[in-house]
């Protein structure tokens, strides 16, 4: 099975959340193909299913944000087709649906007359209510204590409109897998849709700075120069696991001129560079970066010196969960073999002489999280924008509903 | 190394085909064929004991799986019915792309007798991974798998690759952090062949004997005792069928791997292999369970660690400081939870409660005021207020009542009561069985492999029959009241090595002690030159024998424990009747060794054959010179090898004189006979006589006595030089 990857996400040593979301995004559209779907309240069971999927995947390995994302993504998509389908299966009918959910009533109301879900959720994004910390946190422990309240979403409107199913029984499961193709088309282009951009931000005999290595940035920087643009790119290496030395060859062998430096060098170097340009490993609803250790350093050496920080990130890596610790929960601690020589420093870890308790600790986090207020600007596949901008965009992928995949995460948080 | 990177890429694709042909198998042997871990190991396998809330085998299990293995047949002997419920219920059954065996068997006793069964099975059909299912490793095994068909490619005999890493021992104590015994290796540092193992060193510390083949025949071999053997082999078919011929192969290690080096006549051959960022070790005694523990703790098995999920553990929160929490516990606001504390599911702890270094395992109940210093403590055990707890194994359904304190190194085995107000002393292990004696210890299959484990158990067997009675009568007691389950008694001697193993951190007073010994040690070292300073030093010499240290000072006693290995070089030299050129040859290295000249080993060698001699039984004085002179002719040749020179011939007059003041009082009676003697069969020189009687005009009249004994000789020489003149 392809998803013991994703239970076992360290063994298989994916780096990087973009493998992992298409995958993650593969897995779900097998697991809705397979699911036998009842005459009434398909959109239900399809939820139900995919919420027990996803509940494994993002307790198997909660730091990797990409998983849960893909998760609610696919749920959201459950919820928009099976909207759009029932609204144009009783097109014209005035439907008494006020007591269900907000996002229901924004979504009828608009769209009498649109059929394709894509409509439907352009229609929803731009009339949707902002998902304040308010109302995130008014659902969420309702969401987490009566699991039924799904009824908000599908639930209802399947039932309500259980008459008319036989005309659209397969058609609910095979527009969704449609969706889910285009969301894993999405995943896959983000890297060219975000690149397309690179020639409105960098220009020419600008000096670029990096830390570590990103294949979105490594793209990004390929396409300005594609476009003839020439620049110089700086790199820290990214210590301990440095993989800046990766991207500097590739960044070489793609004919860029490259320099490579210490991570500890950035705040010396930064006053010449013209840009911050990283990757994310995941964007808060805050607007906050959780990005590989040791770009909150970066980051501030670049607002001392008015450096615009940018962050690339593909929708997918766009999470809709505040951050609460997130230096702590969101992290991930590492084998302290990445830092130094096991044998070498074997006898400071002899547990047999004096009191038993270690006295050398190694501590290897894989993440900094980036405060907002350091972010100048995010590129995503569609556009560039502010970090205080995040929830709004996140508020067009996610459904409200979903923002606690599972209850005992966010109380365990 | 270039040559091998050439062919690298080409390899690859042929390995990969191999491995597509044969799934990788691996044995595991689920049971330690030890008593280490008694007396929980009485009521459960070892590999089923929680290794920070996760059972041991699911560790080796989830690494194997990680690293590819694709067929793994678990060994289950000891309490099998256990080991194969426990992977039953488990997931390991339904994986897919992985699949587990069991082989049951209740009559082995050893590894060996394990892999003869699965021999007979004829399951393995290729080269498999074999390990015991307590180990912990993160290792990948492409790259020795690799190494191991490359080699066997061009050499069929390299039967095994052993996985070795790097960690020193310590100075002090001469074991590994692990508890195990300090090993030496010695390696060819070109080939990674294995040349030699040895766990246990002499009493000597630091003085291994090498075959002088082994430096012979090895253009350069590299001695390592800085290296920790992972108990992790890749081993080919012939191994099982190596164990099926030799059938008294029984230990992996002790008879197999040396069996093997030994053996020139199959010419089969174990490589070794380093590995260096990840990590691997076997949970051999209770100090590796501690310091294992705390590596996972301390994330060095990555990714096998509490917060990430295999195998079904429950979700784990890791916090700041190394903390980590499952879900569901309840904790007092006042409790204190230190660094590097694992806490599981659903426990509840008290106020006031200071937990620090720990494991504590799922549904436990921890009292106020408990003070729990590096201790693993099991599922649903109830501490009650005001324990004190250092330094503990405490199993599932333990219960200590309030007040009780439990002293470093105490083990609980399941289900006991500790009574209140009880202080159990260190190192005591209560279990509600008793302590099995010789005749009853077969009803469980586990096997002593050590010699001294069996020393140790028949040891305390006896004391045990001894012992009985009086604890059979009052079983409780010693838990005070209401406690339940038998101490089990530890003889001295076992008590000696006890916190060496222990999960206590050893003892200031101990290790002031080794420290010591240890200089006693260090004494006795530089007494003999040939040793190397310090064991420790041994590390990076690449030939054993190089001798830095040969002390003016301590010349002395060199010179007396040379004699004493001359003395033992001659007596093997006439009870096995060696030639005298042999002889000659061995003097020869003894003096190289101990840096001496000529005129002592003329001294020394002497010495030996007057101690030779006053062995031989005599009822008289007369036989007694007899007996002198047989020797003295027998060896005439050797003798007369060293005392060329005059010195030489005059230290031997001297040597003589001292031994009959001395030592060997019997022969001053017979001083000049035996000077002449030696003058006739010409090993002394009528020089060397009358300088040496020159020396002596000077000295005391105490000194003179021989002098004035061999008068008439020298009168007599004296004559003759003249004569000639």
């Amino acid at each position: 099975m392809q998803y013991l990857s994703l239970i076992y996400p360290h063994f298989f040593f994916i780096e990087g959340s973009h493998a992992t979301a298409r995958q993650a995004a593969e897995l779900l559209r097998s697991v809705i193909s397979q699911q036998r779907v009842p005459y009434t309240n398909q959109a239900g069971a399809l939820i139900d299913a995919v919420r027990a999927v996803g509940e494994q995947l993002i307790a198997a390995n909660p730091v990797e944000l990409a998983v849960g994302n893909i998760v609610r993504r696919v749920l959201h998509i459950i919820r928009e087709e099976n909207l759009s389908l029932a609204t144009a299966a009783i097109a014209g009918l005035n439907l008494s649906a006020a007591s269900d959910g907000d996002d229901d009533d924004d979504g009828e109301r608009d769209e009498h007359t649109v059929l394709s879900a894509a409509a439907v959720a352009a229609a929803a994004r731009s009339t949707l209510r902002p998902p304040s910390l308010q109302t995130l946190l008014e659902d969420m422990p309702e969401s987490a204590t009566i699991p039924h309240t799904t009824s908000s979403g599908g639930d209802s409107e399947g039932k309500s409109k259980s008459a008319d199913k036989s005309s659209r029984t397969r058609r609910l499961k095979h527009d969704i897998i449609e969706a889910v193709n285009e969301l894993i088309q999405d995943i896959t282009t983000c890297h060219e849709q975000i690149a397309e951009q690179a020639i409105e931000h960098i220009h020419q005999n600008e000096v670029i700075l990096t830390l570590g290595s990103s294949k979105t940035v490594l793209e990004f920087l390929y396409a300005a120069k594609e476009k003839r643009r020439s620049f110089r790119v700086f790199v820290a290496e990214g210590a301990p696991r440095y993989q800046g030395h990766l991207l500097a060859k590739e960044l070489v062998a793609r004919g860029l001129q490259t320099t490579l430096i210490t991570d500890s060098a950035v705040f010396a170097i930064i006053s010449r560079v013209n840009m911050v340009i990283v990757g994310a490993h995941a964007v808060m609803a805050n607007g906050g970066v959780i990005a590989p250790v040791g770009l909150n350093m970066v980051a501030l050496a670049a607002q001392k010196h008015a450096v615009p920080f940018v962050v690339l990130a593909g929708s997918h890596k766009l999470c809709p969960l505040y951050p609460h610790n997130p230096e702590v929960l969101l992290n991930e601690l590492r084998s302290p073999s990445e830092l130094l020589d096991f044998g070498e420093f074997s006898d400071c870890l002899d547990f047999g002489s004096g009191t038993g308790s270690p006295l050398l600790h190694v501590v290897n986090p894989a993440f900094d999280y980036v405060p907002p207020k350091l972010v100048s600007l995010f590129i995503t596949d569609t556009g560039g924008h502010n970090p205080s901008y995040m929830y709004r965009l996140i508020a067009d992928y996610y459904s409200a509903d979903d923002l606690v995949v599972r209850g005992r995460i966010a109380s365990g948080n | 190394m270039p040559p091998q990177r050439k062919g690298a890429a080409a390899r690859v694709s042929e390995d990969t085909e191999d491995l597509t042909r044969h799934p990788l198998q691996a044995i595991l042997l689920a049971d330690s064929f030890a008593t280490k871990f008694r007396p929980i190991t009485l009521e459960r396998p070892k590999v089923l004991l929680p290794l920070v809330n996760v059972p041991m085998i699911d560790y080796t299990l989830a690494w194997l799986e990680s690293a590819g293995v694709e067929e793994v047949f678990v060994f289950c002997c000891a309490h099998s019915k256990q080991v194969i419920e426990y992977l039953e219920k488990s997931e390991w059954f339904s994986q897919p792309n992985f699949s587990v065996v069991t082989i049951e068997s209740h009559n082995s006793v050893s590894a060996g007798d394990a892999l003869r069964l699965i021999y007979e099975r004829n399951v393995i059909n290729g080269d498999f991974v074999l390990i015991s299912g307590d180990t912990v490793s993160n290792m990948s095994l492409t790259q020795v798998i690799q190494e191991h068909k490359e080699r066997r490619k061009k050499d069929s005999n390299a039967v095994m690759t052993m996985v070795i890493k790097q960690s020193k021992p310590s100075p002090i104590t001469h074991q590994s952090r692990l508890g195990t015994d300090e090993l030496f290796l010695a390696i060819d540092p070109q080939t990674k062949q294995l040349l030699f193992y040895e766990e246990k060193t002499d009493s000597y510390r630091g003085i291994i004997p090498l075959d002088n083949a082994l430096l012979g025949d090895n253009p350069s071999i590299c001695l390592h005792n800085d290296k920790q053997d992972c108990y992790i082999d890749i081993c080919s078919q012939e191994v099982l069928s190596l164990f099926t011929d030799n059938f008294d192969y029984q230990h992996l290690r002790r008879h197999f791997v040396k069996g093997l080096l030994v053996d020139d006549i199959m010419g089969y051959k174990i490589f070794t292999h380093e590995i260096h960022s990840s990590y691997a070790a076997r949970i051999d005694n209770y100090r590796s369970y501690d310091t294992i523990s705390k590596d996972i703790i301390q994330r060095w098995t990555y990714p096998f660690v509490p917060d990430v999920m295999f195998s079904g553990n429950s979700a784990t929160h890791l916090e700041r400081e190394g903390m980590y929490r499952a879900s569901e516990i309840e904790q007092s606001r006042s409790a204190h939870i230190g660094p590097f504390t694992v806490i599981g599911k659903g426990t509840k702890i008290g106020n006031n409660s200071n937990i620090s270094n720990s494991v504590i395992g799922k549904g436990c109940s921890i009292g106020s005021n408990v003070s729990i210093t590096g201790s693993y403590i099991w599922d649903s055990v109830t501490i009650e207020d005001g324990c004190d707890i250092r330094h503990a194994i405490i199993c599932d359904g333990v219960v200590i009542k309030s007040g009780a304190a439990l002293e470093p190194g105490v083990v609980l085995s399941f289900k006991v009561v500790i009574g209140q107000q009880c202080i159990v002393p260190s190192y005591s292990k209560v279990s509600l069985y008793q302590q099995p004696t010789v005749e009853d210890s077969d009803e469980e299959l586990e096997y002593a492999d050590n010699s001294s484990g069996t020393v140790d158990s028949s040891i305390t067997c006896t004391v045990d029959t001894l012992n009985r009675e009086m604890m059979s009568e009052t079983p409780a007691s010693q838990l005070g009241p209401g406690g339940v389950g038998h101490v089990w008694s530890i003889c001295e001697g076992a008590h000696e090595e006890e916190w060496r193993h222990s999960v206590a951190p050893i003892p200031a007073d101990k290790l002031a002690e080794a420290i010591q010994s240890l200089e006693d040690d260090l004494e006795l070292l530089n007494l003999d030159g040939n040793a190397l300073s310090v064991s420790g030093e041994l590390k990076s010499g690449c030939n054993g024998t190089d001798s830095e240290d040969d002390d003016v000072e301590d010349s002395r006693d060199d010179s007396i424990i040379y004699e004493k290995e001359v003395e033992a070089t001659f007596l093997r030299a006439v009870n096995e009747n060696i030639k005298v050129p042999d002889v000659i040859l061995e003097m020869n290295s003894l003096r190289l060794s101990y840096n001496m000249t000529s005129a002592d080993c003329a001294g020394a060698i002497f010495y030996a054959m007057m101690k030779q001699a006053l062995e031989i039984p005599h009822a008289t004085a007369g036989e007694l010179r007899k007996s002198a002179a047989s020797i003295i002719d027998a060896w005439n040749k050797l003798l007369k090898f060293y005392s060329k020179e005059i010195d030489d011939q005059i230290e031997v007059i001297m040597k003589f004189e001292e031994m009959c003041l001395e030592s060997v009082k019997e022969f001053s009676p017979h001083f000049s006979q035996i000077l002449h003697l030696l003058y006739d069969k010409d090993i002394l020189e009528e020089d060397a006589i009358l300088r040496w009687a020159d020396e002596k005009k000077d000295a005391e009249e105490s000194d003179k006595v021989f002098v004035k004994q061999s008068e008439k000789l020298i009168q007599w020489l004296r004559e003759a030089s003249e004569e000639e003149d």
